[in-house]
């Protein structure tokens, strides 16, 4: 199969505006016909569906959660880029393009991020007639901050819950099309396995999770916006629920899957406590502008009030004298990991190192340093019962972001006919690395001003019949679904769900993390098919599958992500090079840095799952024998660098 | 540290329930209180017959509003000066070691309980549907600095528009009002240039669907205050009556 990114012709300023122009429409009268499916009510879920039921399409929308505000873009703190200018310190469009093609690592589509960067103005406009309270100056002008790695002030924000008030926006559009009858929400309805007839999605199949039924839906196109998979590593800084299943029944059925090794580690979050541990809590990066990042030069469990000044090892400031502390996301949790490994790392469980305040304390004093991070440290010490204005924070890296995701084309499209991917759970836009305020702009991109383009365009373009109900594929996967719930309750083992999932945690964030090696991988690849072993031998489910049954949900995503896991495994061995987020420590330069290989790298890795063999069990074949396909990046407007920051 | 939890359970919401009691021990001060019930139902799990104990979680980081549990007979477990906590950002350091710790969900008519802990809050989805919202298209949206709100504005607006929508304000007052959320998203609204077209009839269907969904009103004890994990005042309530007033006296 071809992965053709079908990219318009022409300048890549003028790619999108020609495309809009020469693509498709639906008639106003013509798009109540139209039946359109959408998984997910996240930022990119919830303004698609709010945005196509605007404009006249039969929307059915879907979440797992009890409602649809609380999807996990509500837990976005810092902020969303937009290349408004309004700072009038030269910001452009072309400057947030190349920042955001440059922070992925050059492994994204130059003309998907252009696109990006294009209509991130709109988003801002849209958020604010929602009624959206960024933070605003003295002249009631909206206000500006600068985020990680950038020379301009293009962040808008809203204190430090910026996620949660777009998501609301977006989330009070898609209510009041839900008031108006145009969107009919499904909550607590989780999809778990897509109908695809010759190579076209048809439908989806769910089951509710208050009663267990399970329904079948049809339409002519189906939107996944399902977010992403950071959860395979059991902790993460995502909320719990998040899981692989959507995406990974949409490459069971055929999609591909590109990049899944790609995933995003970020510096700054709270460490593990103990085994009982469920979340990581994030604590913003932009505490490393007045935080000094050290741990001892020696192992020790001294306190740290007791370590001299000569004793202490400020490690990034040394090794990288000119960004010291501000060193980008994925050298600053490297090198952590690193002095942990050395066993200097402090805390009780050894992981973690100390973001000192103390010199910014003297420098600047406790009432500016409220100002600026007060809400972080009361968070901080409501969770660990210490005090960062007295004590050092302690910080480790976690799990936070996924940027590979299901493969699309330019229209967000996947190599399955009208199935349409957005925000998080699609691969498009970020590359190996995403950068800080990006993923909120991204989401908001393709749910607002992108799909309702390029889904008109298909739904336009293509002569498309519903697939009626009681159609033999609908039958069939239906049987399928309920088979599988079956044999998860059959098994009556003896381990829960959670069990599984946290050993699986274990072996990924070991072999599959921040660092990966090709010996590493394969171990990984064995340990995750013993386990999965084990878990189809061992797993605990009671009750039943007629009523509201959180294990057994549970048990489904794990089943997911541990076959998805190999997927990841496979795909960090085949990638060769080190790039973004991806560090394999066989391809480092003489510093220890990640060194990328554009001659034989520069490409998109598109997964398809095996065809069945004869040696087929209710797990399915395995993603240890996936297939790859490859889509050639080609960079015609900027020339790859390698990033140095010493 | 040892907790004897008192548990509620219930199979559905047509069933009767009860409490049921489970020791467990082995637990660290360390813990939030959702992963000392999520060591409860590994014990549950290893040690009895019985299904785990089902409750709604989902962030954990006290922002997505899903926790929903009256702990000791506190929505949240909070209590006195210690609001600003939703239910998973609550830790095991506020329990003495050999506590009893009572576990129920959210109470309330409007709030039908599916299973043990977990209740039904669909009613907050069809108030926010009848104006919880301005009516803008997407696209149709002017620049975004052509509309200018001063800071004091954009304060307020923010203030309110932290609501979580969890419903610890319905769970912890004797009416089971919803007054603090719909006052809350009203505030909001009216701050903002944004929503002053739509401010008189917002304002009167949400109060209309807040009580055909059987909320009922408010008498003023400020509980919900109290409890709110995101700290929206009952002025909020005031500020809902004065836009309630205003809306019906310019109708007239």
């Amino acid at each position: 199969m071809k992965f053709d990114a079908c990219i318009p012709q022409g300048d890549l300023s003028c790619k999108w505006k020609t495309h809009k122009n020469t693509m498709k429409l639906v008639a106003p009268a013509n798009r109540a016909k139209f039946k359109v499916i959408v998984v997910g009510t996240g930022l990119a879920g919830a303004s698609c569906a709010a945005t196509l039921a605007e404009l006249g399409y039969q929307v059915e929308a879907f979440c797992f959660q009890d409602s649809p505000r609380r999807a996990h873009s509500i837990a976005a703190q810092g902020g969303i880029n937009a290349a408004k200018n309004y700072s009038g310190d030269g910001d452009s469009i072309h400057r947030l393009f190349y920042d955001t093609i440059k922070g992925g690592d050059f492994r994204s589509r130059e003309a998907n991020v252009y696109r990006l960067a294009e209509v991130s103005v709109n988003i801002i406009d849209q958020a604010v007639a929602q009624g959206v309270p960024f933070a605003r100056d003295y002249g009631g002008y909206l206000d500006n901050r600068s985020f990680g790695g950038t020379q301009v002030s293009r962040t808008f924000y809203a204190r430090g819950q910026t996620g949660q008030q777009l998501l609301l926006g977006a989330y009070s559009s898609l209510q009041r099309q839900i008031g108006l009858k145009r969107i009919k929400m499904y909550p607590r309805e989780e999809l778990l396995d897509l109908v695809v007839v010759d190579g076209e999605v048809k439908g989806i199949i769910t089951r509710s999770l208050i009663h267990g039924k399970i329904s079948r839906f049809s339409a002519h196109v189906v939107v996944l916006a399902t977010g992403g998979y950071g959860n395979v590593f059991y902790l993460s800084t995502n909320a719990l629920g998040s899981n692989v299943t959507a995406t990974y029944r949409a490459y069971c059925k055929g999609a591909g899957f590109a990049n899944p090794c790609f995933t995003q580690i970020h510096p700054t979050c709270i460490p593990v406590k103990g085994d009982y541990q469920s979340k990581l809590t994030l604590m913003s990066e932009s505490l490393r502008n007045d935080g000094r990042v050290w741990v001892p030069k020696h192992p020790t469990t001294r306190d740290p009030s007791s370590i001299s000044e000569d004793e202490r090892d400020y490690y990034l400031e040394r090794i990288y004298p000119s960004f010291g502390n501000l060193v980008p996301r994925d050298i600053a949790s490297r090198k952590a990991k690193e002095m942990c490994d050395e066993g200097r790392g402090v805390g009780p469980s050894g992981l973690g190192v100390y973001l000192d305040f103390s010199h910014a304390m003297k420098r600047l004093g406790r009432k500016a340093m409220a100002d600026r991070y007060g809400n972080l440290f009361d968070m901080y010490h409501q969770i660990t019962a210490e005090d960062p204005y007295t004590t050092p924070m302690r910080i480790y890296p976690a799990v936070h972001y996924t940027m590979g995701g299901l493969w699309v084309d330019y229209n967000l499209m996947s190599n399955i006919k009208g199935l349409f991917v957005a925000g998080e759970a699609n691969f498009s836009d970020h590359g190996a690395n995403r950068l800080g305020a990006s993923a909120l702009m991204q989401g908001l991109a393709d749910g607002y001003f992108i799909l309702p383009y390029t889904l008109a365009n298909y739904l336009a373009s293509e002569q498309l019949q519903l697939l009626p109900l009681d159609d033999v594929a609908f039958e069939q996967t239906e049987e399928a679904v309920k088979g599988r719930l079956k044999s998860l309750l059959a098994i009556q083992g003896k381990s829960t769900p959670q069990h599984f999932h946290r050993r699986l945690g274990k072996i990924m964030w070991d072999k599959c993390g921040m660092s990966r090696n090709g010996e590493g991988l394969k171990e990984a690849l064995a340990k995750i098919d013993e386990l999965e072993e084990e878990f189809w031998q061992n797993v605990c489910v009671r009750g039943d599958s007629a009523s509201f049954n959180q294990s057994l949900e549970s048990a489904g995503r794990v089943a997911d992500f541990l076959d998805f896991a190999k997927l990841m495994c496979v795909d960090a061995l085949k990638r060769e090079e080190s790039c973004g987020g991806h560090f394999r420590k066989e391809h480092q330069s003489p510093q220890g840095e990640a060194q990328r290989d554009d001659k034989d790298f520069s490409h998109v890795s598109v997964w398809q799952y095996p065809k069945q063999d004869q040696e087929s069990s209710q797990k399915g074949p395995s993603s240890a024998y996936a297939q790859e396909h490859r889509e050639a990046l080609i960079f015609d407007n900027v020339k790859p660098s390698t990033r140095s920051y010493s | 540290m040892q907790l004897t939890f008192h548990i509620w359970r219930q199979k559905h919401k047509d069933t009767s329930g009860a409490f049921n009691t489970y020791t467990v021990d082995g637990l660290s001060a360390d813990m939030s209180f959702l992963e000392a019930l999520d060591v409860l139902n590994e014990h549950i799990i290893a040690t009895t017959s019985d299904e785990s104990v089902a409750f709604d979680y989902d962030c954990r980081e006290g922002i997505c509003g899903t926790c929903s549990l009256v702990i000791n007979g506190i929505p949240h477990g909070g209590g006195k000066g210690k609001s600003g906590v939703t239910s998973c950002q609550l830790h095991l350091r506020a329990f003495k070691d050999g506590d009893h710790v009572t576990v129920e969900p959210f109470r309330a008519r409007s709030f039908p309980v599916i299973k043990d802990l977990v209740v039904d809050r669909s009613a907050f989805d069809r108030i926010i549907e009848k104006g919880g919202f301005i009516s803008v298209n997407t696209g149709s949206a002017g620049d975004a600095n052509a509309t200018l709100v001063s800071q004091k504005a954009a304060e307020q607006a923010f203030d309110t528009a932290a609501c979580i929508g969890c419903g610890a304000c319905v769970a912890s007052c004797k009416n089971s009002s919803a007054m603090l959320f719909v006052g809350a998203k009203v505030t909001h609204l009216a701050s903002l240039p944004q929503g002053q077209v739509e401010r008189s009839q917002r304002v009167k269907q949400m109060v209309e669907a807040h009580d055909k969904e059987g909320f009922g009103a408010c008498s003023q004890t400020k509980a919900c205050e109290a409890v709110c994990p995101k700290d929206i005042s009952a002025h909020s309530i005031a500020q809902l009556n004065k836009e309630f007033l205003r809306a019906t006296l310019a109708a007239k």
